[in-house]
């Protein structure tokens, strides 16, 4: 997990292993990855039921898939993000299709289900921030602390904790662009696949 | 407030360069609400004069504003089997894990997701490990360390490498180079590399005699010997060892099944499918320390998985009546009636809760007269409950227990099953 190009390793291993029907594999692709897909499931569908269901579909498609996997196109964790992101997101979108609530127009549904898929989708971000990023952020933020009291606790300069919040924000900031741009997009394009 | 009162022929191109730089530096802890009212105050002025610092500062912001304080759904701990069993059902695994491997597979992933959530101050916090001979007191990383070495026995038996540094090499003639193809160590890498040549005192130290004496000292020197050497590692890489070892284990015993190999406990030579089952409860009694000192809930095992663990300390049972006896030869207070049957004499078990089920259980060893009259006395008592008495976590005289018939057969069992629980 170290090293960028373990990352890939352990993946390719893992997908070999998923391949060959190893039961072991499968239990270690859950415990890697299942916080990240029932995390992510949660936050866009808000719902225990239908994240624990969904997760089960994620979890299931690569094990019946594992071919679908491209380690080419980037690691196991961003394909199965994607994936879950996708299928949450439909999801949330056909519930809404066939649940209409009154006086709540097309537009306002397709607003709503753009926002609650880019707090998951910056959620996921904040969670995949590097590790003194994140810490960074999470002790000042949700501890409600000032960057002095956060450099003191983490044991960094000041200086330090200043820049890893601007860094990470930063890191967000750029996130969130690309998830709105991919949303004009996803929107021009006729969304609903 | 709308700065009436400032200076306005203070503008941002007038200040120094480190002026600006430093105000700058305060963006992300601004956009994070963590500057202390000066600084924020100072700074919000100088956002009024200097459009660049006010760019980047909405941008921050705003994505501040997305950090949300709501957690992600609690993950039930019974989502991983029904994951597992509905990716089972549509595809059935070609290498299973045997079925003697599933609790200590799920008390594994369990204990993770818990230590995957500690805070470094969490880390620091110390469990307490109740033993019948006494309690220890380590951190989170040390009760790993703990697991990771006996657990290392079962690794031995599979033919995988001892996470102990330096031992039993010379003792176990037997013992193969890793059979898995482990990350770089591929059958590529030449006919030496997996081979190790053993260092020269690879005999076994003689242990110091340790307090516990005999048949604890080799394990505890095991631990001993490992927290040792992980001392100085950060708790995240001593999870991360024993987290792999668990994965290899499982994955060695799915590979080749052979659950009847004996491996020596120290307290007891165990089948491998039974040392699993051990290891298992092991893994959630000290996963439940671990949580009880940073204040965590933590799930029981499920009851498929509790019922084996029940099943395990109901045979592991009789042994531990010998060792009561052995303690005591004469049972304090429990005069044998002239006419009472000596030795056969049986209990009836029953356990209730989620693993429920039933036991005969020979109080006076498995030789002891015939064992075919009606059990002296019958108890009842949960499943959990049991395993938890089993490992020393519960007063053997406060339990809630049903009893019926002679009350010291019901106390002897009582009082025999904390000897199981080990240092």
């Amino acid at each position: 997990m170290a090293t960028p190009d373990r990352i890939p390793r352990w993946d390719e291993q893992l997908q070999r292993r998923i391949a060959r029907g190893e039961e072991t594999a499968l239990g270690e692709l859950y415990d890697r990855l299942a916080p990240m897909v029932h995390g992510l499931a949660g936050r866009i569908l808000a719902d225990q039921t239908a994240a624990a269901q969904l997760t089960r579909e994620v979890f299931a498609h690569v094990w019946e898939h594992p071919e679908d996997f491209d380690p080419a196109h980037g690691s196991l964790r961003s394909w199965l993000g994607a994936l879950t992101h996708r299928r949450a997101v439909e999801r949330l979108r056909d519930r809404r299709g066939t649940d209409p609530s009154p006086g709540c127009g097309d537009g306002t549904a397709e607003e709503e289900i753009r926002a609650v898929a880019t707090a998951a989708r910056m959620q996921y971000v904040v969670d995949s921030l590097p590790q003194p990023l994140r810490e960074t952020i999470a002790v000042t933020y949700y501890d409600g602390r000032t960057y002095q009291e956060t450099a003191r606790l983490l044991g960094i300069s000041e200086q330090a904790a200043k820049q890893r919040m601007r860094l990470g924000l930063e890191l967000l900031a750029t996130e969130l662009a690309d998830e709105r741009a991919r949303q004009e997009q996803d929107g021009d394009g006729g969304g609903g696949r | 407030m709308n700065g009436s009162g400032q200076r306005p022929e203070q503008r941002p191109g007038e200040q120094s360069d480190e002026q600006h730089d430093a105000l700058r530096s305060l963006l992300g802890a601004w956009s994070l609400g963590a500057c202390p009212p000066r600084e924020a105050a100072e700074l919000e002025q100088h956002l009024r004069g200097c459009p660049e610092c006010a760019e980047e500062a909405a941008r921050l912001r705003e994505a501040a504003g997305w950090l949300s304080l709501d957690e992600p759904l609690d993950q039930p701990g019974s989502l991983r089997q029904q994951v597992l069993d509905w990716c089972l059902a549509r595809r059935p695994a070609e290498l299973p894990v045997p079925a003697w491997g599933m609790p200590y597979t799920a008390e594994t992933a369990k204990l993770d997701a818990l230590l995957r959530d500690l805070g470094p101050e969490e880390w620091q916090e110390v469990a307490e490990l109740p033993w019948h001979g006494g309690t220890e007191r380590l951190r989170p990383a040390e009760v790993l360390g703990r697991l990771t070495a006996v657990d290392g026995v079962l690794a031995l038996a599979l033919g995988l490498p001892d996470p102990v540094p330096g031992t039993l090499t010379g003792l176990l003639p037997g013992a193969l180079p890793d059979p898995l193809t482990r990350p770089g160590s591929g059958p590529g890498d030449g006919p030496a590399a997996g081979r190790r040549v053993p260092p020269q005192e690879a005999a076994v130290p003689a242990p110091r005699v340790p307090p516990q004496g005999g048949r604890y000292a080799a394990v505890a020197a095991r631990s001993a010997r490992l927290l040792a050497d992980q001392a100085a590692l950060p708790p995240q890489s001593v999870r991360a060892r024993w987290r792999q070892q668990t994965h290899d284990l499982v994955r060695s015993a799915a590979l080749a099944p052979q659950g009847s190999t004996p491996v020596d406990l120290g307290f007891a030579v165990l089948p491998l499918r039974d040392a699993f089952v051990d290891r298992a409860l092991e893994c959630f009694v000290h996963g439940e320390d671990v949580a009880r000192a940073v204040a965590y809930p933590y799930a029981p095992p499920a009851p498929q998985h509790l019922r084996q663990m029940v099943e395990l300390v109901v045979r592991l049972l009789p042994g531990a009546l010998a060792g009561l006896r052995a303690t005591r030869p004469e049972p304090a207070g429990v005069p044998v009636a002239p006419g009472a049957p000596v030795g056969g004499r049986r209990l009836r078990l029953v356990v209730d809760g989620p693993a429920a089920g039933e036991w005969l259980v020979p109080l006076d060893g498995g030789q002891a007269g015939p064992a075919d009259g009606e059990p002296v006395a019958s108890m009842v008592l949960d499943g959990l409950e049991l395993c938890q008495l089993a490992a020393a976590h519960r007063d053997p005289d406060r339990l809630p227990v049903g009893e019926h018939g002679d009350r010291a057969a019901v106390r002897e069992v009582l009082h025999a099953l904390p000897l199981l629980s080990r240092p």
